[in-house]
Parts: structure tokens; sequence; C-alpha cells
């Protein structure tokens, strides 16, 4: 239903991948330290993740979640760890680091679409000035992009004219023209109301259901139950536990996940 | 002979030079103040033939150059009244006038910018009008009128030397002179801008230190 | 006192003559001073400690200098170190010295007005340090630097009267020869006046109109 053959101008040729890679990780994290002052945010974070693979971190605010992604697509530098994209070493990787971010993209809680952009030149200025694509291809990609997420009709109202949950629409749109191998969502809902978080996750829903590899931060625990291939409890600058979304929230291994899920009403509900 | 045994022999006619210019941007700040309060508060307060000959007033002051009011004061609009005034109380009455016109703005943005509450509830203490102005409002509107206030000071001492035109014997105007009698240029322009520039730091510094005294915790603009 | 025809025939003539002389002061003086402005606020933001300090210091001094002696310093001064310069190039790189230092501020403030995650974002996406500074931070900052910028270039159409002290024969100049020539001072200051006036307010209507053309809702000014 995702179907991106409708767009000729998609194929991109250096993001291409070679075949004998499909089966192996999209992305590696591997001993990720990071600190602020004193302050030990990350204490060696390791995980791998599979193409098409949907990941919800859940766990307490002040966890490190957010650090942890932005040391992924290096917006916030770890003094220690590595990041692999495929076989590609994103950190330390110097100038090399802009390629990397077209293909790992990012949506984040407070959407920040640019200001004094409309929707749709949000969604096609990378693909102008990053990948340097023609102005119609990049038009062309980025109504596109638009209509994916239900948004082409507002293609040009500026971000302020925009309710939250078709901001955030709109910068997820803005994470896909630029053909990513995965995402990251900083939880992509915690500033909108119930009913729209509703329309965004159905975005992200469809999404993970058309093959994208997804690295979502959420508390919104139906979305990751359902969604979700794995789920990785976070405290502490720690991973405490990491499995399919059965396990890990309805028969987790240690205590300290079953208090943190036990908050979550929605889950309890279900359980019954 | 050397650069800085000039300046040493000139040392003090420079200092006679500061004085005026500093007598200048006083008197020019009295002046601002004087008229710019009062008319802040007409414009805001007063009836509305009032506040459009202020508004005209300040148009005018501040669309025309510091130079053209000058030569307008100097040798048209005085000596047309009939009075010969000295070039230094020209000079000062003329940057008063126009201080006037930007200070009216300022003031009147501050007053403006004051909850009308303040005014609500000094009335329905029994205030008059005039005293919840001058007892509530513009002891409020005063501190927040200082940070855009405390700007007039620089605009004014740079302004002051344009009073070089009609030949007051300020700072620059000194200055000129000495270098056309010492043939030496760059060095004493360049010590000039140097006076001119600790004149603007030592100013703002005191400003600073009145703007920390009156500041009243947690009252936003002190602040801000 | 003045002959008769003294506005037709000597007033409006010799002003119209200074105010093309102004005309060319602001024109050449204005993008200049823009360019030099935002060349300045960048280098103060995004450079390097020294290249920094050097735009802190440049600021500090165009604006605690006046302009009358930095327009000095430019005609008279700088002969003594060999460069000469026309009474009318001084004029110009005076304004530009000293309009670009005051853009520069409002330029800075505004930049520093643009919210981190405009630029998070626009990282996220694969810009370099310098596109995103082009095509996010400066269309947002200019935006919001409008209203100082404006005001400073009518500060330049006020301050360009200065060249006339450097004989420059521009509006305010050609007013006091005609001034004193027919010993007609207020009919002419006031007719000079009333010149500087349209400017300056034609100059205002016309930033109003640029501020909607440019406007973007939500972004306060
Ligand atoms: N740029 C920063 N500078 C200093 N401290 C930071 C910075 N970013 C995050 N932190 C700190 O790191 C810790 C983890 O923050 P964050 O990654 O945002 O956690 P989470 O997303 O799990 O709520 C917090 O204590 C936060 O204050
Ligand atoms: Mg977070």
């Amino acid at each position: 239903m995702w179907s991106k053959k409708e767009l000729p101008s998609r194929a991109s040729g250096q993001g291409q991948d070679s075949p004998m890679k499909d089966d192996a990780f999209v992305l590696r994290v591997e001993d990720i330290h990071k600190k602020f002052g004193t302050n030990e945010v990350l204490k060696g974070v390791s995980f791998n993740v599979r193409k098409g693979e949907t990941i919800v971190f859940i766990g307490p605010s002040g966890t490190g979640k957010s650090t942890l992604l932005r040391c992924i697509n290096q917006l916030t530098i770890p003094e220690k760890g590595r990041v692999w994209l495929h076989d590609d070493e994103v950190t330390n990787s110097g100038p090399k680091i802009s390629y990397f971010r077209q293909k790992i993209g990012m949506v984040f809680q407070n959407f920040y679409l640019f200001d004094h952009l409309t929707a749709v030149r949000n969604v096609e200025i990378a693909l102008l000035k990053v990948k340097k694509m023609d102005p119609e291809s990049a038009r062309r990609q980025a109504l596109y992009e638009l209509e994916q997420v239900g948004m082409k009709g507002w293609a040009d109202h500026y971000p302020a004219e925009l309710s939250g949950g078709q901001a955030q629409r709109v910068s997820i749109a803005r994470a896909l023209a630029m053909d990513p191998e995965v995402i990251l969502f900083d939880e992509p809902t915690s500033a909108l109301d119930p009913e729209l978080t509703r329309e965004v996750l159905e975005v992200m829903k469809k999404l993970a259901k058309s093959g994208m590899t997804m690295l979502v931060v959420s508390h919104e625990m139906g979305f990751a139950a359902s969604v979700a291939n794995q789920i990785i409890f976070m405290e502490n600058g720690n991973i405490v536990e990491q499995g399919p979304p059965d396990a890990l929230l309805y028969d987790p291994a240690y205590v300290r996940t079953r208090k943190f899920v036990g908050q979550f009403a929605d889950l309890t509900q279900r359980k019954d | 002979m050397d650069v800085t045994s000039i300046l040493a022999e000139w040392t003090p006619y420079l200092i006679g030079g500061i004085s005026l210019t500093l007598g200048l941007v006083a008197i020019a700040l009295g002046i601002g103040v004087a008229l710019g309060l009062p008319f802040a508060l007409v414009q805001v307060y007063g009836p509305r033939p009032a506040k459009a000959a202020i508004s005209a007033y300040a148009w005018f002051f501040r669309g025309l150059p510091v130079l053209v009011l000058l030569f307008l004061f100097y040798f048209g609009i005085f000596p047309a009244m009939g009075l010969d005034l000295p070039a230094f109380f020209v000079g000062a009455v003329v940057l008063g006038l126009r201080g006037a016109a930007y200070q009216s703005q300022i003031f009147r943005g501050a007053i403006q910018s004051i909850n009308e509450g303040q005014m609500i509830a000094a009335l329905s203490l029994g205030m008059t009008r005039l005293t919840a102005i001058k007892s509530i409002i513009l002891p409020q509107s005063l501190r927040i009128a200082l940070p855009g206030w405390s700007n007039e000071y620089p605009e004014i001492l740079t302004d002051s030397a344009i009073c070089y035109a009609i030949g007051v014997a300020e700072l620059l105007t000194r200055t000129s002179q000495i270098v056309a009698v010492t043939y030496v240029t760059m060095p004493i322009y360049l010590c000039c801008a140097l006076i001119f520039i600790l004149l603007n730091y030592a100013g703002m510094r005191v400003i600073h230190v009145v703007e920390k005294r009156v500041a009243i915790p947690g009252f936003g603009a002190g602040a801000g | 006192m003045e002959p008769a025809g003294f506005i037709t025939d000597i007033l409006i003539p010799a002003l119209s003559q200074g105010l093309v002389v102004t005309l060319q002061l602001i024109v050449l003086s204005a993008p200049f001073g823009l360019l030099l402005g935002i060349g300045i606020s960048l280098g103060r933001q995004y450079g390097g400690k020294n290249l920094s300090n050097i735009c802190k210091l440049y600021v500090i001094f165009i604006k605690g200098c006046p302009l009358l002696l930095l327009l000095f310093i430019l005609y008279f001064g700088l002969p003594s170190v060999g460069i000469t310069l026309t009474a009318f190039a001084a004029s110009v790189i005076g304004f530009i010295l000293c309009n670009a230092a005051y853009n520069s501020e409002y330029i800075r403030g505004a930049i520093l007005s643009v919210k981190d995650g405009q630029t998070i974002a626009a990282q996220a996406l694969g810009m370099t340090k310098w596109q995103v500074i082009r095509e996010v931070v400066l269309p947002q900052a200019l935006r919001r630097a409008i209203p100082g910028l404006s005001n400073e270039f009518i500060y330049l159409i006020k301050y360009s009267s200065l060249a006339y002290m450097l004989t420059v024969i521009e509006l305010s100049g050609a007013g006091k020869l005609v001034a004193t020539k027919y010993f007609a001072y207020n009919e002419v200051f006031i007719a000079v006046g009333i010149v500087y006036l349209a400017l300056v307010t034609f100059t205002t209507v016309a930033v109003h109109y640029l501020e909607k053309r440019v406007a973007v809702p939500g972004m306060i000014h």
C-alpha cells in the first residue's frame, strides 16, 4: 500500500544497497556512552535493527532515549561507541555524515517544521539543497510524500496554520522524502491531543506495514503492542530489557519493567 | 614633535571639548526627558488634537537629519525670532527637541504596556486619574522604559559631534582644529574616537547601575 | 530678499541636483551595508573565537565613534597612510561601515531568536552547517530583523546629509549653498526638510508593504 514504484524519480543511485546485505542488520548500535558534564546519560547501549523492523523504546523520562536517538544520527556526538548503517560506520564519518543523515530520517516531538516555509517547501527543501534534485522532480516528490500522509491539500499552508497532528504528518513526509532506510521517531505524539495522536499513529502504522525500518520512542502502548517487533525498556542510561511486545508488555522478566509497564492503564485493560 | 607630546600639549584643550560635549549631552537628555515624558502622557491620556500635535512633532523631528535641524534652527528659526543664541545653546536645544521626539515614543510604549488593571485598581481605591498616573503608572512605566531610554545616551553622544557643523567647540571640532594646526591626523582622530567610545562606555555603566538600583524583583521589564 | 521665481528657478533645480546625489549615496551604501552586516553577524555568531572578537570590536568601535568622525578619518585621515579617497567615495564607505555595524546587531539578535529545533531539524536532513545557515537561519532571521534593518535604512537616509561635511553637495549641502547665497534659511531648510520627510515617510510605507509581502503566518516579527 505504501507503494513507491509510482514515483519514477525515486531511485537514487548511491543510496541503493547491494542485495547481499538484505539479510544483515540495517543498523547496528554498539556500546554508546554519553555524558553531559558529569551527568552520565548513556552507559553503554547496544542493539541491532533488522530491515523492516519497528523497535519501540519505552522508559522513564530523563533516561536517555532522546539522547540515544540523537547519537545515532550524530546530532549528539557520543564519547564512546559506534553506529553502523549496513557496513558503513556512521560515527566518526566526518563530512559523510550528511549522507548518513539523509539515510536516517528523524521525526521530533515538536515537529520542528521550518517556520518560514510552506508544507510543500518544508518537504522539498532538503531534496533541492541536499540531494540537489531539480526543482520539478523535487516538487513532484514533495507532493507525493504529502499525499502519502494525507496532507497534499495543505501543501501551501505554513506550519503555524496547521494543527499539531497535521504538522507532524508533514514532518514525517519531510523525513520520508529523503528516501531513508531508517526513521527515528522521538515521542512523535507526546505533544498532541488524543484525537490528533490517532491520525499520526495511523500514518506510522501504515509506514511500518510498508516495510519501513523504524525506531520509535513512545509511550503509546497500544501502538507498541500492535506494531512493534521489539520493545526496548530503558532506564538510567541502560537497556534493562528487550523483547517482543507479548513478552515485554505482558510478561516482563524484570520487576523494574513490570513496574513501569504497569502504569499504563490501557495495557492492563487489554490484559483483562 | 612626536605624537605623545602633541597630545600632551593639547590635552587641556581636548578636555575643554569633552566638557562641552558632555554639556550638550546632559542638556539634551534633560530637555528630552522634560518634554518627552509629558508628550508621552498626552499621547496616551490626552485629547485627540493634542495627540495629533505630538505625533506631528515626533514625525517632524524624527524625519529630519540632525544636520538639517541644526541649520534650520541656527540660521533660520532662532534668528527669525530675533534670538541671537550661541551655537552651543542651539546645538543642545536641537538635540533635546529631537531627543524628546524619540523619547516620547519610548515612554509611550512603556506606559501602554502597563496592564490596564493597574489603573482600574488605583481608581477603585479612590485615586484621581492624575494621582494614579503619578504614583502607580509612572513608577512602573519608567522602569520599563529605562532599557530603551538608555539607548538615547549613546545616540545623543555621537550625534552631538554633528554640532561641529554650526561651530560648537565640542570634542570633534577641537580635534579637527588640532589636526589642522599640527598636521598630525590619524593618531589624533583615533584618540578622539577612543574618547568618544570611553564616554559611551562610562555613561552606559552609570545607566546600568541606575537600572539595578531601581529594579524590583519579579517586575518583568526591569530584568529584560 | 529673494528674486522672483526663486523657488522654481533656483531652489527646486538646486535641491533636485542635491537629491540625486543623496539618492546615489543611499543606493550605493544600503546594499553593501546589508551584506557586510550579514557577514559581521555571521562572523560573530559562527566564526572562530578570533573572528568573533574582531567583529565584536568592530561593532563597538563603530557604535561608539560618531559617524562624522568616521567620515573625517576616511577622508582627511587616510591620506596620511597613503590612501586617498574622493569625498563621495569616503562618504559611501563611511555609510557602509556604519550601517553594517548597526545592521549586524539586529541580524545577530534575530539569529539568536531562531529556535534550536529549526537547526536541529535541518541538520537531521543532512544539511551542512552552511546550508543550515543559508536555508533556515538567515531566511528566518532576516525576516525578523526587517523592522530594525528598515530603521537603520531610515537613519542612513538622514545621516547621508553628513556627506556635505566632506564637501559632497547632496541635498542638505545644496540647500545650505542656496540658503547662504540668497539668505533664505527658513524657506530653504523647510524645503529640504520636506524632501527628507518625504523620503523617510515613503520608506516607512514601503517597508510596511515589504513586511506584508514576506510575512509568514505565525512568525512574529
Ligand atoms: N544537550 C544537553 N545538555 C545537557 N544535558 C542534557 C542535554 N540533553 C539531554 N540532557 C540530559 O540528559 C538526560 C537524558 O535526557 P533525554 O535523552 O532527553 O532523556 P529522555 O528522552 O529519555 O527523556 C537528562 O538528564 C537531560 O537533562
Ligand atoms: Mg525525550
